[in-house]
């Protein structure tokens, strides 16, 4: 049989679960060969019982989507839509994009977002760095330089979620981040010793004890299914990397995750499985929740990340918040200290640092 | 033999923003079949012209991009020794960007 199948072309295999159309790929979550009829029913499916499973809506609910214009909002929109529909979750949807300000990817992207409240018929609303904080990510950029902008412009989008949820008064934020993405974070938060953040990171809900808590229904689905259901149903999506993510520690993690999907498609699954799994000792010293002195949002710190971050760029001191120890030269290390407005970077707790 | 290539998912930026490229490649000497290898190979010469490391890894494409051939995934046949026919249409997606 191996003989057989080594020169063979594609299109010859039967769909292995109606076994009469043929076969348009193979699921990397079960190895299947599958026809696209199947696969759309499959894939709709799962994220449906995930849904159930999880409980993660409930009818009457207001829900905004973050929608970047991205492969993995798009998919989202049109699942949830189509799901909402079909199986009656009788959910409000909105469409939630934030406009971080760059130029020549952001700008084009949310043209797709645009694009697609049309098409799905969900209602949009956009919110931009500049409007709430006063800085766009091209300016942070020139200010700080092409490292660390990912810590930057990360902190102020969730910020920049929450916000834009509260004011189209939803119950919850949905978010498309996929198996694969979850499974680099896992490795990310190992890499960097991030035991707060690894014990959160695999949970499909998050925040439900701040003031809008925020679900992933995508949190098993690999990303080849959702490119795949986008390119075979002709989805609209905006696909280009942004232009300061080359520099992002990310990238390493996401390369390993996939190679390793090439020789072990399951090994996705299975380190988000370890992540949830994970249990942390007790003698490890965690963060504790409280909020911000200057602007009340959650934090374990006395001023959030946001605000010390904008209070760095504010006083031209692009390294503040940034990194263990360096960047801080001793004097403005004997302003701090002074104001008392934070400790010593040597002193902050686990989870409270980020790149 | 006369193909038609498509570029996405941000491919296609490597191509000079082309998606779609009809190409006529020649079935390498002394191999009687253009294989999924061979193509690669002369698309990386002929029409990636810039960081080909995006595109390729080795002799294969960079993990995390699809390929499809006549809208099939090459994971059903036999990847780098898929034989090609006249008219075939190979499509490589992308999907290392943000979602």
């Amino acid at each position: 049989m191996e003989a057989d199948t080594k020169h063979k072309k594609p299109g010859t295999r039967l769909c292995c679960a109606c076994n009469q159309r043929r076969a348009a790929l193979k699921r990397p979550k079960t190895l299947e060969q599958i026809c696209r009829e199947c696969f759309y029913a499959v894939f709709e499916e799962e994220i449906h019982q995930v849904i159930l499973e999880n409980k993660l809506f409930k009818p009457g609910e207001r829900i905004a989507i973050g929608a970047s214009g991205g492969k993995d909002s798009t998919v989202l929109a049109y699942v949830l839509s189509e799901l909402n529909r079909r199986h009656n979750y009788g959910l409000d949807l909105f469409l939630l994009s934030v406009d971080e300000g760059i130029t020549g990817y952001r700008d084009d992207s949310l043209e797709t977002v645009k694009r697609n409240e049309l098409q799905y018929g969900l209602p949009l609303k956009i919110v931009s760095y500049k409007d709430l904080y006063g800085w766009t990510m091209d300016e942070i950029v020139k200010m700080i330089g092409l490292k660390n902008n990912c810590t930057f412009c990360g902190v102020f989008r969730r910020q920049a979620l929450d916000r834009g949820a509260a004011l189209l008064k939803v119950d919850k934020v949905a978010t498309g981040h996929n198996a694969d993405d979850i499974a680099e974070t896992v490795l990310l938060n190992i890499l960097r010793g991030d035991i707060a953040r690894l014990s959160r990171c695999t949970s499909i809900i998050t925040g439900e004890d701040g003031p809008i808590p925020r679900c992933k229904p995508f949190k098993y689905t690999y990303e080849k299914e959702i490119v795949m259901y986008a390119y075979f149903k002709k989805l609209d999506y905006f696909s280009t990397e942004c232009i300061y993510s080359p520099n992002a520690y990310r990238g390493f993690a996401r390369e390993f995750i996939k190679d390793l999907e090439r020789i072990r498609p399951r090994a996705i699954l299975d380190i988000i499985k370890s992540g949830e799994d994970f249990r942390i000792a007790t003698s490890t010293k965690m963060p504790e929740q409280g909020t911000c002195e200057r602007c009340g949002y959650i934090s374990s710190q006395k001023w959030c990340k946001a605000c010390v971050l904008l209070e760095g760029l504010n006083r031209g001191l692009p390294k503040l918040g940034i990194g263990r120890n360096q960047g801080l030269n001793s004097d403005a290390k004997e302003d701090i200290k002074k104001d008392g407005r934070t400790k010593s970077i040597e002193s902050k707790q686990c989870g409270s640092l980020e790149f | 033999m006369h193909l038609t290539l498509e570029f996405g998912g941000g491919l296609e930026l490597l191509c000079e923003s082309v998606k779609v490229h009809n190409v006529n490649v020649d079935v390498p000497k002394g191999a009687d079949k253009l294989t999924m290898k061979d193509l690669l190979a002369w698309v990386r010469t002929n029409l990636i012209k810039e960081r080909p490391e995006m595109f390729m890894k080795g002799e294969s494409v960079r993990p995390g991009v699809l390929v499809l051939v006549n809208d099939c995934d090459w994971e059903l046949s036999s990847q780098l020794d898929t034989t090609l026919e006249e008219k075939d249409v190979v499509v490589f997606i992308s999907t290392l960007h943000g979602g």
